[in-house]
């Protein structure tokens, strides 16, 4: 039992050691998180959430052992027209009177042979919770010139907008829409 | 000055169309925000919305200068109904107003301008507040329900004034008033 409790101990020291945390520079704008979907199957539109805030730990050596929680304020919602970012937070869309928040929690992280990740965690918009993965990668992580460290990543992913209640009909080539994170964390 | 026995021709012409406008506009305004997108209205009835709501506040403000410039009819009634129905058509103006006021700061929020029917454009002067569309947008929407809720009560009290006190004051606003009164 005490050889034990030591190796819990142990454990929790060692990892804690290693998989440094990271709040996502949304202060100084170095994080986006973007969005695309077909427009009637002709064109992408693009958009993006303005506010959000988020966490990661992660550990070079031990990428399994990461974590990462992204919270979005889904109101923030901006696709550089008024009109429609109106018509996109009323309830048609994400309605965000009653689902202010969007979020992800991740729960496991896989590292595949090529480096890339498979990041899978829960996906809350619209008030579903789904599980989902993105495909993410490690873009660098190093010293910044002012002291700091900070390590970013770029990751994607695909959702159903009927897996999560969203059932306006924008038309057969506009079902889905493609997620994009790119995140730079500042080690805490 | 002696008041003169019925409304002013383009005063008339002007409260009998915006009548009309007014109604119109309600209407296609609740109908319009719940089309499909591939409604073939769903482009052109905002379009159109917007177009002759621009129009409407243009003449409203004609209006406005024509009836501030001109003498009225006698009012009727007692000085509570009087004073209520003066109270009543400011109060209508002021909607009105607010209502041109919100909806041109919903479609101008992010600076575009807005296009009446293609003919000109009314240029858009961007956002003085955050989450303007949002906030113009509820505005909107309880002022136009609170217009058409006054203008209902403003045209019963024109047929209570016809056909119970069966004095002159729908008749002025229709332009034919009887000589005797």
């Amino acid at each position: 039992m005490k050889k034990l409790l030591l190796g819990l101990t142990a454990a929790l020291v060692f990892s804690g050691a290693n998989a440094a945390d990271y709040k996502i520079d949304t202060k100084g704008a170095h994080a986006s998180i973007n969005f695309k979907i077909q427009h009637l199957g002709y064109s992408w539109l693009t958009g993006r959430f303005n506010d959000f805030s988020g966490t990661f730990s992660y550990d070079e050596n031990n990428p399994g052992a990461s974590d990462i929680r992204v919270s979005i304020d889904t109101a923030s919602v901006d696709t550089n027209h008024a009109e429609r970012d109106k018509h996109l937070r009323g309830d048609d869309f994400l309605d965000v009177e009653k689902y202010p928040e969007a979020k992800f929690v991740s729960t496991d992280i896989k590292t595949m042979a090529d480096g890339n990740m498979k990041v899978m965690g829960d996906f809350t918009l619209h008030g579903v919770t789904k599980p989902i993965t993105i495909e993410a990668k490690k873009i660098g992580e190093g010293e910044d010139p002012w002291g700091g460290y900070r390590a970013g990543f770029s990751g994607t992913t695909k959702l159903a907008l009927k897996d999560f209640g969203i059932d306006y009909d924008l038309g057969p080539a506009s079902q889905h829409v493609m997620l994009s994170l790119h995140i730079e964390g500042v080690k805490q | 000055m002696k008041a003169p026995l019925r409304w002013n021709l383009n005063i008339i012409v002007i409260h009998w169309l915006s009548a009309f406008v007014v109604i119109g506009m309600f209407a296609s305004g609740l109908w319009m925000v719940d089309l499909t997108y591939y409604s073939d209205w769903y482009k052109t009835a905002p379009h159109w919305h917007k177009s002759v709501g621009l129009l409407l506040a243009a003449v409203t403000l004609l209006r406005v200068s024509v009836r501030v410039g001109s003498s009225r009819p006698p009012e009727h009634g007692a000085t509570w109904e009087i004073w209520l129905g003066r109270l009543g058509h400011l109060a209508l103006y002021g909607l009105l107003f607010t209502l041109f006021a919100s909806g041109y700061l919903i479609s101008t929020a992010d600076g575009r301008g807005i296009e009446i029917f293609n003919w000109v454009t009314v240029p858009g002067a961007g956002a003085f507040i955050e989450q303007q569309e949002d906030i113009a947008g509820e505005v909107h929407f309880y002022v136009a329900w609170s217009l058409i809720i006054l203008a209902s009560l403003h045209a019963l009290a024109a047929f209570k004034h016809h056909f119970f006190n069966h004095d002159q004051t729908l008749k002025q606003m229709l332009g034919f008033t009887s000589s005797k009164n």
